[in-house]
């Protein structure tokens, strides 16, 4: 089965999303994104949505459980890059994803991540490698 | 229609096409007031080709003006009167294109017809039907490409009055001037949350200072619009809410749960800060 990767940044973790979702696959996403948060100590994860084309309610909810499990294991989830149209559809379907934070693009989202990693490091000396 | 009286009006436009032409054309310059609005060659191209296809509908048989054997004359009257709808010319003038051929007609059946007024009385009922047919097949061509142009003028306008600007780096503005309902939230929305892919913008200041009255309805429009923006990872600052409709939307019940400020300026001021940036005043020239 397909699997979608996920890339190692410090204590980041970076998740492309370039296939069209479909559910089993958005379900493998969470488990493995879940297992990996724990075994690299994650702070942040970054899961770039810009290729996704189409969305539903499921992956929409996937979404968010993604980002309420990271929550409580301590790492936050940005999502960049969502098209016009998927927001649209979001928010008609009346999923707001109020517990994930947003970014415009990779490059944004890294530097969200990036003020958390620092402010974690001040308070409890995570160290940079 | 019978299969005589087809024979005879076919026969008659044959034998008499030049003649009936002529008249015909002679009635188009008088009746429509043409002068500078239609060229007499275009009116001259527009009623042979007309003629051409009504003989083609005669002698394939048809006697329905909405069969398909005068498919081709329907062409030729839809392109006459939605060119005319096009042109600013009435409803009246439009259908006298096709009224005007009547009495050409009427005339040359007269002709034909001699002291047997059975038969001319039998032919002009069947002709009359024919063209009044024709006429009101016209008029609805007409109304349907007036009805075109207000659809798309009510796209132009929607599209107009939802102007997204750009007020800094990576701040935009969107003065909303109007009531929203479903269909322009939803251009709305379009337009803004592609000028934020576009600018790449942080922040979006949503303005309504021109919008009437925010009930229920119009509220739940601007937070969808908010979370979409959000989502596209733009934050958004609602301004201009007029003092009678903050009163309104809280005795309604109404709660918008964003960042508002009360002017444009204010809500400027807080993107710029949150941006980081500083408007200080130069020092003044002595």
């Amino acid at each position: 089965m397909d699997r979608i990767p996920i890339l190692k940044l410090g204590h980041a973790l970076l998740v492309t999303i370039q296939v069209d979702m479909h559910d089993r696959l958005a379900l493998a996403l969470e488990e493995d994104l879940t297992a990996k948060i724990v075994s690299a100590k994650a702070r942040g994860v970054l899961i770039d949505i810009s290729g996704l084309e189409i969305v539903d309610s499921f992956i929409g909810r996937m979404l968010d459980n993604i980002a309420a499990v990271s929550r409580m294991l301590d790492a936050d989830t940005v999502v960049v890059g969502m098209r016009p149209a998927v927001a649209i559809t979001l928010v008609e379907l009346g999923l707001s994803l109020t517990g994930v934070k947003t970014a415009l693009n990779v490059e944004r989202g890294m530097t969200l991540i990036h003020e958390r990693l620092v402010e974690a490091e001040a308070t409890d000396g995570v160290d940079d490698d | 229609m019978n299969d005589v009286n087809l024979l005879t009006l076919r026969t008659l436009l044959d034998a008499r096409e030049a003649s009936i032409l002529a008249a015909w054309l002679q009635n188009l310059n008088q009746v429509e007031s043409m002068a500078g609005r239609i060229s007499a060659a275009d009116l001259d191209d527009q009623a042979r080709q007309f003629i051409t296809s009504l003989k083609r509908g005669f002698t394939s048989g048809g006697t329905d003006p909405r069969g398909p054997e005068f498919a081709g004359l329907r062409d030729v009257l839809t392109e006459v009167s939605s060119s005319r709808a096009l042109h600013g010319f009435s409803p009246g003038e439009t259908a006298s294109f096709v009224f005007s051929f009547k009495q050409p007609m009427i005339e040359a059946v007269r002709a034909a017809a001699g002291a047997d007024i059975e038969k001319f009385l039998d032919i002009s009922w069947d002709l009359n039907q024919l063209i009044d047919q024709l006429c009101i097949f016209t008029f609805e061509m007409f109304q349907k490409t007036r009805e075109e142009v207000i659809l798309r003028q009510q796209r132009e306008i929607a599209e107009l009055s939802t102007p997204v600007v750009k007020l800094w780096d990576r701040v935009l503005a969107l003065p909303l001037i109007g009531t929203l309902d479903s269909e322009r939230t939803q251009v709305v929305m379009e337009n803004l949350l592609q000028s934020i892919v576009d600018e790449e913008a942080d922040i979006a200041i949503i303005d309504i200072t021109g919008v009437p009255t925010v009930d229920t309805l119009v509220a739940q429009h601007l937070l969808k619009t908010v979370a979409a923006a959000r989502l596209m990872g733009a934050d958004c600052i609602v301004s201009g809410i007029r003092p009678q409709i903050a009163q309104t939307m809280v005795h309604l019940g109404v709660e918008l749960n964003v960042v508002s400020k009360a002017s444009l300026a204010d809500a400027f001021a807080l993107a710029l800060a949150r941006t980081g940036k500083v408007v200080v005043t130069q020092k003044a020239k002595v």
